[in-house]
């Protein structure tokens, strides 16, 4: 299948009368890997909302490829091939860590399909290959409630990749992380990228500065400046707003 | 990586609580024998113990019905008796018809009820039942229907918590109000009752007894194999995700109302088994079947036994039926004070009820 972009244009989202996004207008290429910035309550939360289905944007338009993602639900868009990390990281609690990937895994998503699914080697395979790849092969069997908070976050990041999505998108996927884990964060999103793309949200600028790809910068709900982190960094209107405060 | 490709083994937990339940079962299923042994033996069980542990069994049914819904894909419905008595409603329809000219009226076709209130002929929903086959559909299709449309609304409006809870008491509410009305043709505030058989055998004597009894328990058994079954599949843990982390489980593409739903219906359907079964047992259904208090009850069951555990709905539904057998003979007055306080008394100290105790001891024992 060819890879389908992620395509936003004039996006407003008006809650109670405050704009949270605000003619919002954004492209991102097949196998793109793009970084988000922006003070907190700039709206990037909202703009991930917005393209899974949780939000429903006031105005605008929101397409995947040539879907209209504006008129769909989260399991029909998450099934379209678009993942979702959260920045508050939720995995479920009372199932084990394999189990919880399982249930990320790509596979038929309706009731009898779950009661008639039996673990195949090759699920088996996969769901170890993720753990290696998350580093969380020996808490297998752990319930997730006793995870650490790094531990949840790769957790989450493993399910995504258990997925299999054509699109990720990574909310604040470093927080609460060592400068060894963030470091390993960064490498694992680049490797993904080009397969599949990712929209990373951070605040971490180093972090940022290690994905190396092009960055947008959110101001009250629109694009403010967009370009290569050492463009944006030197953006005066950034440095007013974000970087300089 | 062979850690992560094995499933583990089952717990020794698991293993004693089989154990466990054989027993019980075991136990339940010799009741009905020694009730034929002479009354001075000391093992003789008496009619009521026998007619009691019948209904119980039912309760079990409905508990467990009720586990599947709140323990597992967490929909806290406190409209579950309402599922029971139309499963007991649609049964009483059947042994109505079946009772046919031996009525105080003797009227051929028609119930009592319907010559007292001068219907001429059988309402058009009365049809059919005659057939147990029929009689049998209906006990699933009738709440399974209710629990689609009523789950389908509240489902698909992501109505949850405390609402949905609400919304289910006023179902079983508004339930009750309507069989109250004679016009209903479900025999008013009356309901059901003088049934004179089942099956052609004659409903009242110590052999119908036993049979009810034997027959309430292998739903019992089945719906525990069935419960226990479709929780260890994938389906099972779907809907705990639901249940932990309803909007997450949305993202994965679950699409959570359809595996709500599913898992309401078929607990709906379970419920108007029990309820089936229940019916010519106690011999009488009426609209106080769907009283709200039936529904809590039912609640308070599953919490005192520990929820999302299929065993303790099944704990929780016979303990607290046996204190309440004995407390409402010994002190009357006391029994709703000490629903509620034992109600309380769970949530505060024993939030994953008896079997969470159980595990606890088991732990501290250093096992
Ligand atoms: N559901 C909501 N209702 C009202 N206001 C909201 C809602 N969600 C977000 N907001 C507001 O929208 C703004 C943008 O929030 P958010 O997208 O979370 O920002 P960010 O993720 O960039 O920190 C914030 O001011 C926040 O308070
Ligand atoms: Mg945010």
């Amino acid at each position: 299948m060819k890879g389908r972009s992620l395509y936003l244009d004039g996006v407003t989202v008006v809650f109670d009368g405050f704009r949270a996004l605000n003619n919002l207008s954004l492209v991102v290429e097949p196998g793109e890997l793009r970084a988000i910035i922006g003070p907190n309550g700039a709206g990037k939360t909202t703009m991930m909302d917005v393209i899974t289905g949780k939000t429903r944007p006031t105005s605008g338009t929101v397409r995947f490829g040539d879907m209209d993602l504006t008129r769909l639900d989260e399991p029909t868009i998450a099934n379209l091939g678009i993942g979702r990390k959260f920045q508050k990281p939720t995995v479920f609690d009372d199932l084990t860590v394999f189990e919880n990937i399982e249930l990320a895994l790509k596979a038929p998503r309706g009731p009898i399909a779950c009661i008639k699914w039996h673990l195949t080697g090759e699920a088996a395979d996969r769901i170890g290959q993720v753990m290696t790849e998350v580093g969380l092969v020996e808490r297998a069997h752990d319930p997730a409630g006793i995870l650490s908070h790094g531990q949840r976050q790769w957790l989450e990041i493993g399910m995504l990749l258990a997925q299999d999505p054509e699109l990720l998108l990574v909310d604040e996927p470093v927080a609460g992380m060592t400068d060894a884990e963030t470091e390993h964060t960064a490498a694992m999103l680049v490797g993904i990228a080009g397969k599949r793309s990712v929209v990373v949200v951070e605040h971490d600028l180093e972090f940022v500065r290690a994905l190396g790809r092009r960055v947008t910068v959110l101001h009250e709900g629109s694009v403010l400046s967009e370009g290569s982190i050492d463009h944006v960094q030197n953006d005066p209107r950034v440095i007013e707003v974000y970087l300089g405060r | 990586m062979s850690i992560a490709l094995t499933a583990p083994p089952p717990s020794r937990m698991r293993l004693g609580i089989r154990t466990g339940l054989i027993i019980a079962v075991l136990l339940l299923a010799a009741l009905p024998i020694l009730n034929l042994l002479p009354r001075d033996s000391a093992f003789h069980v008496s009619d009521f113990i026998v007619s009691v542990t019948g209904k119980w069994i039912c309760y079990a049914v409905l508990a467990l019905s009720l586990d599947l819904a709140w323990g597992y894909a967490g929909i806290l419905s406190l409209g579950h008796g309402a599922f029971f008595a139309l499963g007991g409603y649609a049964m009483g329809m059947h042994l109505m018809r079946l009772i046919g000219p031996r009525g105080a009226y003797g009227h051929p076709v028609l119930p009592d009820f319907m010559v007292f209130l001068g219907y001429t002929e059988l309402p058009w929903f009365w049809h059919g039942f005659q057939s147990f086959p029929y009689a049998m559909l209906m006990v699933m299709l009738v709440p399974g229907a209710l629990a689609l449309v009523v789950g389908f609304l509240a489902f698909r409006s992501r109505i949850t918590g405390v609402y949905l809870s609400i919304l289910t008491q006023a179902m079983t509410y508004a339930l009750m109000l309507a069989f109250f009305r004679n016009d209903m043709g479900f025999g008013g505030n009356n309901g059901f009752t003088d049934f004179k058989e089942l099956l052609g055998m004659p409903l009242g004597t110590p052999s119908a007894r036993a049979v009810l009894f034997y027959a309430s328990l292998v739903l019992l058994v089945g719906s525990m194999l069935l419960c226990a079954a479709l929780t260890r599949t994938k389906y099972g843990r779907v809907l705990t995700a639901i249940r932990d982390a309803e909007s997450r489980a949305r993202f994965l593409g679950y699409d959570t109302t359809r595996h709500k739903l599913f898992a309401f219906v078929l607990s709906a359907m379970l419920a108007g088994l029990a309820g089936a079964l229940y019916v010519p047992q106690v011999g009488i259904i009426n609209p106080g079947e769907f009283s709200p208090g039936n529904s809590i009850e039912a609640v308070i069951w599953v919490a005192v036994g520990g929820r999302g555990t299929l065993v303790g709905a099944l704990l929780g539904a016979f303990s607290v039926n046996a204190l309440k057998t004995w407390l409402t003979s010994a002190a009357p007055d006391l029994w709703l004070f000490a629903l509620g306080g034992l109600f309380v008394a769970v949530t505060l100290f024993l939030p994953r009820g008896l079997i969470g105790l159980f595990d606890r001891v088991k732990k501290g024992r250093g096992a």
